[in-house]
C-alpha cells in the first residue's frame, strides 16, 4: 500500500514487519527517527514479543544486539557515524562470530571537525569488519533492503548493514509501499540459529584461536560473503517476484550498455546522476551510470562486465581514503584490472556538500572529452584551502584549522548554510 | 599410608561435621562442574577457584538452566584455547569490555523467548568490571536488567602481564606502577569501590566475597540467584603470579585480605548494607603485605619495614573500612 511517509518511518515500520525480537537503542543523528518509531510500536503492542532496549553507548547497542542473537533473537538496532565507530570493536565481533544482527546505518560523516550531515565515510570505516554493506538509492529501496537484509543475514550467519543516506533518505518524506505482513512473512522464515547458547546443548561460542587455525575461521567469513554474492541476486530477484518491484541486487546499470563514459556511485545521488545522464544522452552523449548496491561483498565479476566496454569510468565517491583517494575506486578499478578502461574518482558531497547537476555535468562532459584527471574533489573551495595553507606556513601557532576556514568565509560553525 | 588433617587455622567447620542440606555444592558428586579440570589456569589461581565454586553454585541454584557471558581475560584464556574447553555450561565469550551488555542482550532474548527460567551470569576480572567494561556494567545496573554480574578482582591486568587497574591498590607493584621513585608502587588515590558503586545503583543484591571463604561465596550466589534484576558479586581472588604470593597460599592470604580489614565482607540490598562478615581474628596489614611481592618494596632485606609511612596509609585504609562497615562489633577471638 503506497503511504506517504518519512524514510526513517518507513524503515522502521519495515523493520516492525520483520518480526525483531530484539532491539537496541542509541539515540545519534540522523538515524534517531528509526529506534524511537520502534520504541514506540513496542511500547504500543503493536510490535511483540519484543524487547526494546535503552542502552548507554552504541557499544551496548551493538553488544547486547550480539547476546541477544547468540541466545537466538532476531536481533536489530540502528546507528550512523561515531557511533559505528564508538561501536566498531563490537561490529567486527559480530562479523567475526557470524551473528545474523541487522543494522541500519543512517550515513553520516565522520568527525573532527563535528558534522551531522551524510557522507560514506562511516561506512568505508566498516568495511572490513566481515558485514554484508548494502546502500539504498531510495527510501523505498532503503525499507526494501532490510526484509532481504534479514533474510540473507540468517541464512549465511553473516550480520547485514544497510546503508540509506542520512537526511537525504531518513528525514525525507515520499511516497513508499509498505507491505503486508503476510507478505513478508511468506519471504522472512523465523530465525533458526546456527550456533545458540542453551543450557540443553552448552557449547562455548567464542572461544580463542591461535595461529593453527585463525586463517582458516577468517577464510570461512569470507567463504560466506562470496556465498551472499550469489544469494543477494537470487534474492532480490526472488524479492520482485514476492512483492512486484526491483529492490536490491548487486548492481544496477543505467543506459550504460553502449556508454564511452560511464558514472559509478553508490546511495541517493544516483538519482541525481540518472537525471544528468538523461539529459546528455538526450544531447547524443554516450554516458551511462552503474549503481552498487553491494558493496560487501564486491561483485567484482558484475562491475567488470558491466563497466568492460566503457572508455573511462568515473566513480562518484561520499568519502576518500586520506592520503590516498578512493576507496570505491580502488575495488572498480581492480574489477577492470587487464582490460583497457581509465578510471578516475570524483570525491564528492563530504559532510553534506549538495552535489549539484550543474557540477555532475561539468564532470561527465570533461570525461566525455578524455580530460578527467585522477582525482578531484568536487566544488572544492580551492581558495579557502590556500589561505589556510598559507596561514600554516607564515606562523607555528596558526590555530584550529576549521574555526580559521569558517571565519574566513565569514561564517560561524552554528549557522551553515 | 596414614590420613593426616589439617588444623588450617581458620574456623572452618569440616564439611562432614555439617548437615547435608548445608554442605558445599563442591562436596556433592553431582556438581556441575561448570568449569572442569584441565584447564590452563597458574597454579594456585584465585580465580579459577573462585569461578569454580561461584557458577556451580549457580548452576545449583538454577536447576542447569544458566547461560555464562565471559569477558576476555585470564579466566577465558586459560578456560578456551582453541578447540579446547573447559566450561560444561552454556558460555559464550564476546570482547573485554561488554560482558555485561551482552549478558543483558541475552536475558532479553531469553525473555522474549518465554524462556525466563534460563538465568543469565556475566563475568570478568576487575579491569573487565571496574575500568573497560564499567560503562556496560553501569548500563546494566541502571535498567535493573535480570544479570547477576561477577568480578574476579585480582586487582591487576594480569592477563596481559600485570599491570595497574582501576582495582589495584596503594603501593602494589604492577608492571606500570612500578616499585622506583620515592612513591614506589600504585599511587594512592580515592580508589574505585566498585561494590559501593554497584550499590549506589539501588540495585536488588550486591556483595563481597573471596576465595578465603568459598562456602559464604557459595551462600551469596544461592541467594543473588534466588532474586531477579541486577545483581553483583564481587570476589577478590589470589593472584600467586601478579601478587608475588606461594600458590599454596592463595586462601591464606585472601584470608588475610579480609582480617585485616583490607578487603571487606558484606551483602547490601537495594543499596543499604545488610550484613557484613565479622573479623574474627584481626591481623595487621602488614602481615597481609608480607606475603605478596608486589608489597616487597615496603621491606628491607631484613625484612623490617623499609616504608613505615606507606605501611601506616594501608592501615589506616584498612581501619578506616573496619569502621565504616563495622567489621569488628562483634567480640574478637584472640590469635
Amino acid at each position: 500500500m503506497l503511504r506517504q511517509i518519512e524514510g526513517s518511518r518507513a524503515v522502521a515500520q519495515t523493520v516492525a514487519l520483520c518480526r525483531p525480537e530484539v532491539v537496541c537503542a542509541y539515540p545519534i543523528s540522523p538515524q534517531t527517527h528509526i529506534i524511537e518509531a520502534l520504541g514506540e510500536m513496542v511500547k504500543k503492542g503493536e510490535l511483540s514479543p519484543c524487547e526494546f532496549i535503552n542502552v548507554e553507548s552504541e557499544f551496548a547497542a551493538m553488544s547486547v544486539a550480539i547476546g541477544a542473537s547468540a541466545a537466538g533473537a532476531r536481533a536489530f538496532t540502528a546507528t550512523a557515524s561515531q557511533g559505528l565507530l564508538f561501536m566498531m570493536e563490537a561490529v567486527y565481533n559480530a562479523g567475526g562470530l557470524g551473528l545474523p544482527i541487522v543494522m541500519t546505518l543512517a550515513n553520516r560523516a565522520v568527525g573532527a571537525p563535528i558534522n551531522i550531515w551524510n557522507d560514506h565515510s562511516d561506512a568505508m570505516a566498516a568495511r572490513d569488519a566481515g558485514w554484508v554493506q548494502l546502500f539504498a538509492e531510495t527510501i523505498q529501496e532503503s525499507a526494501d533492503l532490510h526484509i532481504q537484509a534479514f533474510r540473507l543475514a540468517e541464512e549465511l550467519s553473516v550480520p547485514v548493514m544497510v546503508c540509506m543516506d542520512g537526511f537525504i533518505l531518513t528525514h525525507a518524506t515520499e511516497q513508499v509501499d509498505l507491505p503486508s505482513q503476510a507478505l513478508v512473512d511468506s519471504f522472512l522464515p523465523p530465525y533458526e540459529p546456527r550456533q545458540v547458547l542453551d543450557p540443553a546443548e552448552p557449547y562455548s561460542i567464542g572461544a580463542m584461536v591461535g595461529p593453527e587455525a585463525f586463517e582458516e575461521v577468517r577464510y570461512l567469513a569470507h567463504a560466506r560473503q562470496l556465498t551472499a554474492l550469489g544469494r543477494i541476486g537470487e534474492l532480490g530477484a526472488e524479492f520482485a517476484e514476492t512483492f512486484g518491484r526491483d529492490s536490491g541486487g548487486l548492481v544496477h546499470p543505467y543506459r550504460s550498455a553502449d556508454a564511452d563514459v560511464i558514472v559509478v556511485a553508490m546511495g541517493s545521488v544516483l538519482g541525481t546522476i540518472k537525471d544528468v545522464v538523461d539529459e546528455q544522452r538526450d544531447a547524443g552523449l554516450r554516458i551511462g551510470a552503474l549503481g552498487i548496491t553491494s558493496f560487501r561483498p564486491f561483485p567484482i565479476d558484475a562491475v567488470r562486465s558491466a563497466l568492460g566496454s566503457a572508455r573511462h569510468v568515473v566513480v562518484l565517491e561520499k568519502a576518500f581514503s586520506v592520503g590516498f583517494g578512493g576507496v570505491l575506486s580502488t575495488d572498480v578499478a581492480m574489477a577492470l584490472s587487464g582490460l583497457p578502461v581509465s578510471v578516475s574518482t570524483v570525491v564528492a558531497g563530504l559532510g553534506g556538500r549538495p552535489i549539484t547537476k550543474v557540477s555532475l555535468r561539468g564532470v561527465f562532459e570533461a570525461a566525455l572529452r578524455g580530460e578527467s584527471e585522477r582525482l578531484t574533489f568536487l566544488d572544492l573551495n580551492v581558495a579557502l584551502v590556500e589561505r589556510e595553507l598559507e596561514r600554516m606556513a607564515l606562523q607555528r601557532r596558526s590555530g584550529p584549522t576549521a574555526e580559521n576556514m569558517l571565519r574566513d568565509l565569514g561564517v560561524v560553525a552554528s549557522r551553515i548554510g | 599410608m596414614s590420613v593426616r588433617f589439617y588444623q588450617v587455622g581458620s574456623f572452618a567447620v569440616g564439611n562432614r561435621l555439617v548437615n547435608r542440606s548445608d554442605r558445599t555444592v563442591q562436596s556433592d558428586a553431582e556438581r556441575a562442574n561448570s568449569l572442569t579440570s584441565g584447564h590452563r589456569a597458574c597454579q594456585g589461581c584465585g580465580e579459577a577457584l573462585g569461578a569454580r565454586y561461584a557458577l556451580d553454585a549457580a548452576m545449583r541454584a538454577t536447576g542447569g538452566q544458566m547461560v555464562a557471558v565471559n569477558a576476555t581475560g585470564c579466566l577465558e584464556v586459560f578456560s578456551t584455547p582453541y578447540p579446547e574447553t573447559s566450561w560444561q555450561i552454556a558460555w559464550f565469550h564476546s570482547l573485554f569490555g561488554n560482558a555485561p551488555a551482552v549478558a543483558t542482550g541475552v536475558a532479553a532474548a531469553l525473555r522474549v523467548k518465554g524462556r525466563s527460567e534460563t538465568r543469565v551470569i556475566g563475568q570478568a576480572g576487575d579491569g573487565g568490571t571496574v575500568d573497560i567494561g564499567f560503562g556496560c556494567l553501569s548500563g546494566m545496573f541502571e535498567r535493573n536488567d535480570d544479570v547477576l554480574f561477577i568480578c574476579y578482582d585480582n586487582e591487576a591486568y594480569m592477563n596481559t602481564g600485570v599491570q595497574r587497574s582501576g582495582a589495584t591498590p596503594p603501593a602494589a607493584r604492577t608492571a606500570t606502577t612500578e616499585a622506583v621513585g620515592p612513591q614506589p608502587g600504585n599511587s594512592f588515590g580515592q580508589g574505585k569501590n566498585m561494590p559501593e558503586l554497584a550499590m549506589a545503583h539501588g540495585i536488588p543484591y550486591v556483595a563481597t566475597a573471596t576465595v578465603a571463604d568459598l562456602h559464604d561465596l557459595e551462600d551469596k550466589v544461592t541467594r543473588a540467584m534466588e532474586l531477579h534484576g541486577a545483581r553483583y558479586i564481587h570476589i577478590l581472588v589470589t593472584c600467586p603470579l601478579g601478587w608475588g604470593s606461594a600458590p599454596g597460599d592463595t586462601v591464606k592470604v585472601a584470608r588475610l585480605a579480609t582480617q585485616t580489614g583490607l578487603f571487606p565482607v558484606f551483602e547490601a540490598e537495594h543499596g543499604e548494607v545488610v550484613r557484613a562478615s565479622p573479623i574474627r581474628r584481626p591481623a595487621p596489614v602488614e602481615e597481609y603485605l608480607r606475603l605478596q611481592g608486589r608489597y616487597a618494596h615496603l621491606f628491607d632485606a631484613a625484612g623490617n619495614p623499609a616504608r613505615p609511612d606507606i605501611i601506616a596509609a594501608l592501615q589506616a585504609m584498612a581501619d578506616r573500612n573496619i569502621a565504616r562497615y563495622g567489621l569488628l562489633e562483634t567480640e574478637a577471638v584472640a590469635p
